[in-house]
């Protein structure tokens, strides 16, 4: 099976506190999974789950305390590399803040295009920027020289998928892509991926907090939990199927758009992340329903069910049903 | 059929902001008349500038520059009169909020003060909104209501930076609800949260509204948040009530183009199946179009639609909607 991106391991280690009291938290913990070409993969979990600092660390913005990120044949990666962020771009949460107020949104599209030498008179960029505009719905004429103020908060976002397009880039990194853009101009966003993927077999790793987008957009899904993995699989198997319990607390909390599936059953919230964080067995044990004393001590492992990934005592011995 | 407790009259407020001596005009809320009942969850869903927060501000009585009211009437009814709470002295409309009405602001869990503990938020609270109590008193008041919220027991030692947004975001609706308000009004307030966070604070505003029976108005765009909570809900569409209906029929049977897209663009578990969004982008208030502000983006738009606005309807018991479209043969095959 051919493998456009695959993260081995990586983890990494953040240090609070003075010298004396010094805690140290594992944002993410031996995070492993690949991405397949002209798929849409998403990294779905609440905040503080450690999914945009596997982003951070894919596009090189933070150093990985250990494991490696794999692209094509080459195991070390960085932005700095040219030839890295020719194949993978990104596209970030705010678009408000993607762009400098002061500057006309041209300008990054230019700054692109001298960057990896894509055009080589100015005839043939400004038809290159038109090629990428209308595949988002956009054209140049009405987006040249106007500033980012200009533009909605969906077109915005759907500049800067353009600006990224224009590498011809083989893997989109999205963190967050649509949850500053209003609902109902959300799923013009979601569609425009899934049209990449058909038609160019472009790959998005598709960051989000969002479920239902997420098994709307993408072909599998890995679940975040302080750190960890905890489900990885189809996303047809894990959501409408989630065997972690977490994954089934999430499934169970996204507020349906249907008045006849309320919630009834009361919920229990965290105790501060950070006593989760430190946890040394299952960081999920101190809200589980089906927590045993197995799952207080020691790191639960990963077994697979049916091609999912779950990381949970509860499947280590498989006669055991719940 | 349940009282009416807060009633709009066509309710006008403007943003009017002088720029190098040309005036802009900004229409956040134009027109709209509300009318909610006693021991009712009223929704109000829009998208982000559409003027739901301004709806909130003014009928919260919270009018201050550039914000103006420019026609209309907020109506109260407390104790068997009806009261106007924009033309009230300042001293009665202090003495009708939190006792009265509580307003829960936007990004509510940055409202805490960061140098104090929570305890000594809620003394100052309570001492200027019920006099008359010792510093002990006001504790133990404040202390019953957080436990009885399900609140941790030593949660008003804590400092706000202690807490997590949720978890801040809980106490100050328990900030908002503790002398037994009437009508409660929500900005947006799982907004920014995590889903189970979320789902938690769902879960408190119910038991609120449960053991109060009370009114509260709640403005989120999450529809998901809206089908959860709401027994009513109002759709806005650039400053004006387009669509309101009960919950199960917004839902199951929306009218307006406007809800109808809403509705339909909602992702769903176990549905694959591909979903449009609204087409065009959303209109300025200080530039709105002619006659329905929707029609430049309506598929369905006739002749009139630029020309006028159309008035509110019923469509059914208990379902207005403002749209040329109704009486017309023409909808409800496209879509």
């Amino acid at each position: 099976m051919e493998k456009l991106l695959e993260v081995d391991r990586l983890t990494k280690v953040y240090s609070l506190g003075s010298m004396i009291s010094r805690t140290r938290i594992t944002a993410t913990d031996h995070v492993s999974f690949y991405i397949k070409p002209a798929e849409i993969f998403a990294l779905a979990g609440e905040s503080g789950c450690g999914k945009s600092t596997t982003a951070r660390m894919i596009l090189g913005f933070e150093e990985p305390t250990s494991g490696a990120i794999i692209h094509g044949s080459k195991r070390e990666v960085g932005a700095r590399k040219v030839w890295f962020t020719e194949g993978v771009q990104a596209i970030f949460q705010d678009p408000f803040s993607t762009f400098n107020p002061l500057t006309t949104v041209d300008w990054y599209f230019w700054e692109t295009v001298q960057n990896y030498k894509l055009a080589g008179s100015k005839q043939a960029a400004i038809a290159l920027i038109d090629q990428k505009l209308r595949g988002v719905g956009l054209s140049y004429e009405e987006f040249s020289g106007k500033y980012p103020n200009e533009f909605s908060g969906g077109q915005l976002q759907r500049i800067s998928i353009a600006r990224a397009l224009l590498t011809d880039p083989t893997l989109l990194i999205a963190d967050e892509p649509v949850s500053m853009v209003d609902a109902s101009l959300r799923m013009a966003i979601v569609n425009l991926f899934k049209e990449l993927r058909e038609q160019y077999g472009v790959s998005v790793l598709y960051i989000t907090h969002d479920l239902a987008t997420a098994y709307y957009v993408s072909d599998r899904i890995a679940i975040m939990f302080r750190g960890n993995i905890v489900e990885m699989g189809a996303v047809e198997q894990v959501l409408m199927n989630p065997r972690h319990p977490y994954t089934r607390l999430l499934r169970e909390s996204i507020p349906e758009a249907d008045p006849k599936k309320r919630w009834d059953k009361p919920i229990i919230l965290a105790e501060l992340e950070h006593e989760e964080y430190l946890r040394h067995g299952c960081k999920f044990a101190g809200r589980c329903p089906h927590v045993t004393e197995i799952c207080k001590t020691v790191p639960p492992p990963d077994i697979s069910i049916d091609d999912v990934l779950v990381k949970c005592h509860l499947y280590s011995d498989h006669s055991v049903q719940f | 059929m349940k009282q009416t407790i807060l009633r709009t009259e066509d309710l006008k407020a403007y943003y009017v902001l002088d720029l190098h001596g040309t005036q802009k005009v900004v229409k956040a809320v134009n027109e709209v008349n509300l009318e909610i009942r006693e021991n009712e969850v009223y929704g109000i869903a829009g998208e982000s500038g559409c003027g739901k927060t301004t709806l909130l501000k003014t009928l919260f009585g919270a009018i201050e520059p550039p914000l103006r009211l420019m026609g209309g009437r907020v109506l109260y009814r407390a104790n068997g009169d009806e009261l106007d709470i924009i033309s009230l002295g300042s001293e009665e409309r202090r003495r009708l909020r939190w006792e009265f009405i509580s307003y829960v602001p936007q990004g509510s869990m940055s409202v805490l003060n960061p140098v104090l503990q929570l305890k000594e938020s809620y003394q100052d609270f309570l001492a200027s909104h019920a006099s008359g109590k010792t510093k002990a008193e006001a504790v133990e008041i404040a202390k019953q209501h957080t436990i009885k919220l399900g609140l941790p027991r030593n949660i008003l030692e804590a400092y706000p930076h202690q807490l997590s947004g949720g978890m801040r975001q809980r106490v100050t609706i328990a900030l908002a609800t503790i002398l037994k308000p009437r009508v409660i009004i929500c900005d947006e307030p799982t907004t920014a949260l995590d889903v189970v966070v979320q789902r938690g604070v769902v879960q408190l505003l119910k038991d609120v509204q449960r053991n109060l029976e009370n009114t509260i108005v709640i403005v989120t765009h999450d529809m998901g948040v809206q089908a959860n909570i709401a027994d009513r809900v109002g759709i806005m569409y650039a400053g004006k009530l387009v669509e309101e209906a009960l919950t199960e029929t917004i839902f199951a049977a929306p009218f307006h183009p406007y809800t109808r897209y809403l509705i339909d663009s909602l992702p769903r578990f176990g549905d694959k199946t591909t979903r449009g969004s609204v087409p065009g982008s959303p209109p300025s208030l200080s530039n709105l179009p002619s006659g329905c502000p929707f029609h430049p983006r309506c598929p369905y738009a006739l002749n009139i639609c630029a020309e006028q606005m159309p008035e509110l309807v019923n469509l059914a018991l208990s379902h207005k909607v403002a749209c040329w479209l109704v009486g017309e043969g023409v909808y409800g095959k496209a879509a």
